[in-house]
């Protein structure tokens, strides 16, 4: 990762725990009567070096959420601090830069391109971040194997299963080292066996170092890999607890 | 991210063969119909071409055309010569006659009648005989594609006898003149000959031809000539213009041509414009996945006018490449189509229809591109 563009004008100097802050978001959509306030003045935290779960019944603002952490959407009112900056302070550009250096994203659909084979997909941050592709792909490939992916890195994603798929996009979402990992639902397209296996994949591999994760999910059978749980309801997060020595606030 | 832009494009082969298609066919179409058009109008002035050894050209003043001479007393010709600065003038014919083989074979002909004594006016390019055969009597010069016309199958040779306006005329020479606007065979003979074969009337000189003593001076000499003469004198540049642009203005060919190149640029538009959209529609949801990862508008941006310009190189040059095989095999093999010829002229303007096509194609999908909403990636 050395011979990347040198992240240091987005990336925090100092990443002090928590890893997101928000206080008071507030968020709409539409105007005048079919103006909808999904996020009504939330607060939500995220810890550094752990799992942060987010959950909640459908259509409570989730998503929003965490489109307004993973700098996608801007929010309205409120403050947000991801891994120390300030998103209302930047720009639509210096945005799109902070998630490229910092955070790395998990989707529900997977998303991968259909045209690259997996080490092509996987080492897309990479290359958008101005590497080379020989040593984009070979950082790609390393993590691909890591991920439990030997003898598939060359196949392209409609010759994988569901599961192997996932995999591909965890390494997308991890090649270039982010601090924060958003995972968007990311054992709704699985079986439980393949949602398993991934969460425990993300549990081993997102969690090196101080990495923060935020996963977003209905499924509690994977609550188990949780060491905070957020529960949202109607735009607000109305409870927090830790499993470990189920803490509530 | 150029090569991913381009992997993306090359992954869906149906549209992106349907794409290079529709720039292909358009510059195939438009550089066919633009070189025929640009070889027509070759062949309105290509009498006056073929003319090397004067540069003016002396006619009635209602002469608008080379192909529409109006006949000039014979007295004009040594009042041209009169006139100071003036090297050498030589009479011209030009006329159209009816071509009649032994066999029966009819053909419309031009005949051109140079000047007896100085045989000025014939091209220099001569494929059997010489100018000097134009000596004998009866004798004539006729093109090769005259020639494969009246005897069709049989190789270029001499000797062969010809009826012209009920004349025995005797073939001498095979002269590669080039093709004209109004006829595909051409006739040279001397002047005395062409006016009995073709009768016209009293007054028989089509044209004056005429050397300036000072060729540096010639536009001067020609001022002079059509001065003293009352006559039309102009170079052989303004003739080959004047020519030009009789049949610009005076025939349905700028419009048909036109209109052609009009419905092949349309036509490219649209199929490149639609299945362009429909590519990028259908990619949206990637090109939001990279936007959620971080790429910037500007990148994304690149990423499209790549894919778009891969699509204008490629389809221009097999269309490149399909027209100048129709011309490089088809076109010689038929003396119909001899003298069109792919120009370069052509081809650059081509490249920037091809360009612009591509790219107003690629300017509404660009747009959704850049307004794609990076929070679709988390709605499933």
């Amino acid at each position: 990762m050395d011979a990347l563009r040198d992240p240091a004008s987005t990336r925090p100097q100092a990443s002090a725990p928590p890893a997101v802050r928000c206080v008071g978001v507030e968020k709409s959509f539409g105007l005048g009567d079919t103006r909808v306030r999904v996020l009504r003045g939330t607060d939500f935290v995220a810890e550094s070096g752990k799992m942060n779960f987010l959950v909640g019944p459908s259509g409570c603002g989730k998503t929003t959420l965490i489109s307004v952490i993973g700098a996608i959407l801007t929010c309205e009112a409120g403050d947000i601090t991801v891994l120390g900056e300030d998103l209302r302070a930047l720009s639509n550009a210096r945005l799109a830069d902070f998630r490229l250096n910092n955070l790395g994203f998990i989707f529900q659909q997977f998303n991968l391109l259909p045209a690259l084979n997996a080490e092509e997909n996987a080492s897309l941050p990479v290359v958008a971040r101005g590497a080379s592709t020989k040593h984009a792909e070979r950082v790609a490939r390393d993590l691909l194997e890591r991920l439990g992916l030997e003898g598939q890195t060359r196949k392209m994603p409609s010759q994988l299963s569901g599961g192997q798929q996932q995999r591909v996009a965890i390494a997308r979402a991890l090649v270039h080292e982010p601090s924060l990992l958003i995972c968007d639902e990311p054992t709704a397209s699985l079986d439980a066996a393949s949602g398993h296996t991934v969460m425990e994949l993300l549990r081993d591999v997102a969690l090196e170092g101080d990495r923060s994760v935020i996963v977003v999910t209905h499924d509690n059978r994977i609550f188990e890999f949780a060491d905070r749980i957020s529960y949202m309801g109607d735009g607000v997060i109305t409870r927090t607890e830790t499993p470990e020595n189920g803490e509530q606030s | 991210m150029l090569t991913t832009a381009l992997r993306m494009l090359l992954g869906d082969r149906t549209k992106c063969l349907g794409l290079v298609f529709g720039v292909a066919f358009s510059t195939l179409l438009v550089c066919q119909q633009m070189s025929i058009f640009f070889g027509l109008l070759g062949r309105a002035s290509s009498v006056v071409n073929d003319v090397r050894e004067a540069d003016i050209w002396v006619m009635d003043p209602s002469v608008k055309t080379i192909d529409v001479p109006f006949p000039l007393r014979d007295t004009v010709l040594p009042r041209v010569r009169g006139v100071e600065g003036v090297a050498w003038a030589v009479p011209f014919f030009k006329a159209t006659v009816q071509v009649r083989t032994r066999a029966g074979t009819l053909e419309n002909a031009i005949i051109l009648g140079i000047d007896d004594a100085s045989l000025v006016g014939v091209p220099d390019a001569f494929v059997l005989g010489s100018v000097d055969d134009l000596a004998m009597p009866d004798s004539i010069a006729i093109n090769p594609a005259g020639f494969r016309l009246l005897f069709p199958g049989q190789e270029l040779d001499l000797g062969r006898e010809l009826e012209l306006n009920d004349r025995r005329a005797r073939i001498v020479a095979i002269v590669d003149a080039a093709p004209a606007f109004a006829a595909n065979t051409t006739i040279y003979t001397r002047y005395s000959l062409a006016t009995t074969y073709t009768n016209n009337g009293r007054n028989q000189l089509s044209f004056v031809l005429a050397k300036a003593s000072d060729p540096d001076r010639s536009a001067e000499v020609a001022a002079r000539i059509a001065d003293e003469t009352e006559l039309k004198a102009i170079s052989s540049a303004q003739l080959r213009w004047e020519s030009i642009m009789y049949v610009l203005e005076n025939t349905g060919i700028p419009v048909s041509f036109g209109t052609v190149v009009a419905l092949g640029a349309i036509i490219g538009v649209a199929i490149v414009g639609l299945t362009f959209n429909q590519f990028i529609m259908e990619n949206l949801k990637q090109y939001a996945a990279l936007k959620a990862i971080g790429l910037r508008n500007s990148r994304l941006l690149t990423m499209t006018l790549t894919q778009a310009l891969f699509i204008g190189v490629i389809g221009y040059g097999i269309g490149l490449g399909a027209a100048a095989t129709f011309f490089s095999t088809a076109a010689k093999r038929s003396d119909a189509l001899r003298g069109f010829y792919l120009l370069p002229e052509v081809a650059i303007g081509v490249a920037i229809l091809a360009v612009t096509i591509v790219f107003a194609s690629t300017i509404i999908s660009m747009r959704r591109v850049l307004v794609v909403d990076p929070a679709t990636v988390f709605r499933g």
